[in-house]
């Protein structure tokens, strides 16, 4: 890749990046405006706005420039564009927002295709977690680390697929905005540990077998990056998922009224 | 009055949550010894290495659902600590012995699985490594007992109506 690639795609993805800003901020003024509905969390405004930077940051301008030659400085990409945005973007709650901008009909339109067997099977966890994962594997355990250097749609397909496997895993674990494909805590659970898992193993991997063209230096330091950084992101998905878990088993009576004998 | 009602209603809640007691401590226990491995031998010691080359595969395999699995325990393990108190059902002597049961249990798979076994990593390298093996294992195994003896000596309060079921 060369600079008129770079300048490629730092138009493509600075301008989506700037569009989802624009829609989702318009979204909440134009309904906010609306004297029924309740105001929109100031926190999922800035929850979105700084997942979409984060991401842009990892894919557009210097950052994206120095992780095309450095394998560390493109692992925190990794980590930024396909971990800590998508959770970011999906405690922002941008389908419920959708849904309460569009009018009825429309929006029964939307919630009709979000009960569609198609949506139910991307955001099933284990077919995002393979998505997720097993693209990570792909990308890193073959060629396509390198081709990626060379191909210029290959870059933007892998940088577009690692946001949106990152972000199908997220909302597939985490129920933030409405599911209407469900699956117990505990089912939950055992998928993102055997994921998370997966994910520590590749950083191991990449750590003993560097990737194709990769120094070894930059390959440990990078796996360690994933590795620790991996964990680190994946420690507010637990705590979410687990806090979900508490608030759902809420004891419905007051504690005393529960002893047999009073 | 209220005093002895309320010890009598705790002593209820403790027996029905007696099992996601015990699991809860076994949780964080194991997850507790994960944590303390990764930051003293690890990060601070620099003892064990992220990844020594005598590594078989079903070692890393096994390294890798270990260390998924101990976030989520220590995580799951104390929001289960949360639910037992707003539930008045903290059992302190059944939740240690779980606690020290899942360390000691984590602990001996680590030093005697992962590290001989699968030789993901050794405790510490260039130094005679028997005496280090030796104090990691046999304080495995002094906690298990210790758990195992602290869970026992749970379920006799329970039975025998003593302890933290004196009131009931």
């Amino acid at each position: 890749m060369h600079d008129a690639h770079f300048l490629l795609t730092d138009l493509l993805f600075g301008f989506s990046a700037l569009l989802a800003i624009g829609l989702y901020i318009g979204a909440v003024l134009l309904t906010n405006g609306r004297g029924r509905l309740r105001k929109w969390p100031l926190h999922r405004s800035f929850s979105f706005v700084a997942g979409v930077l984060l991401a842009v940051m990892a894919v557009v301008g210097p950052f994206a420039r120095l992780s095309h030659d450095d394998f560390t400085t493109h692992m925190a990409g990794h980590l930024l564009l396909g971990m800590l945005a998508p959770l970011l973007i999906a405690l922002a709650a941008p389908m419920t927002l959708l849904l309460r901008t569009l009018n009825v009909r429309l929006a029964r339109k939307l919630s009709r295709l979000l009960q569609s067997s198609f949506v139910g099977f991307f955001t099933h966890p284990i077919v995002a977690s393979i998505l997720n994962i097993g693209g990570l594997w792909l990308l890193y355990t073959t060629g396509l680390y390198s081709a990626m250097h060379t191909n210029i749609w290959l870059h933007i397909v892998i940088h577009i697929h690692v946001f949106l496997a990152g972000y199908l895993f997220t909302i597939s674990l985490i129920y933030i905005d409405p599911v209407f494909h469900r699956f117990s805590f505990t089912y939950r659970t055992v998928v993102f540990i055997v994921a998370l898992a997966g994910h520590g193993i590749l950083s191991k991997f990449i750590y003993a077998y560097p990737p194709a063209g990769v120094p070894v230096e930059q390959a440990r330091t990078g796996a360690m990056l994933m590795y620790y950084g991996g964990d680190a992101v994946d420690l507010l998905l637990i705590f979410i998922l687990f806090k979900h878990w508490y608030q759902s088993v809420r004891p419905r009576k007051l504690v005393l009224g529960v002893g047999k004998t009073v | 009055m209220t005093t002895i009602h309320n010890t009598q209603v705790q002593s209820n809640n403790r027996g029905t949550f007696a099992r996601r007691n015990l699991w809860s401590g076994i949780l964080f226990g194991l997850g507790f010894v994960a944590f303390l491995d990764e930051t003293l031998f690890h990060q601070l010691l620099h003892w064990h290495k992220f990844y020594d080359k005598s590594t078989v595969a079903v070692g890393l395999i096994s390294d890798g659902l270990f260390h998924a699995f101990s976030w989520f325990a220590t995580v799951g393990g104390l929001f289960l600590v949360a639910d037992l108190r707003r539930r008045d059902a903290l059992w302190h002597k059944m939740w240690w012995g779980g606690k020290l049961l899942g360390a000691g249990a984590f602990q001996l798979y680590d030093g005697i699985i992962q590290h001989k076994v699968m030789r993901i990593h050794q405790i510490r390298y260039n130094v005679d490594i028997l005496p280090y093996d030796l104090v990691w294992n046999i304080s495995a195994a002094v906690m298990i007992m210790a758990g195992i003896g602290l869970i026992a000596s749970a379920k006799r309060d329970k039975r025998e109506g003593k302890g933290a079921f004196s009131n009931a």
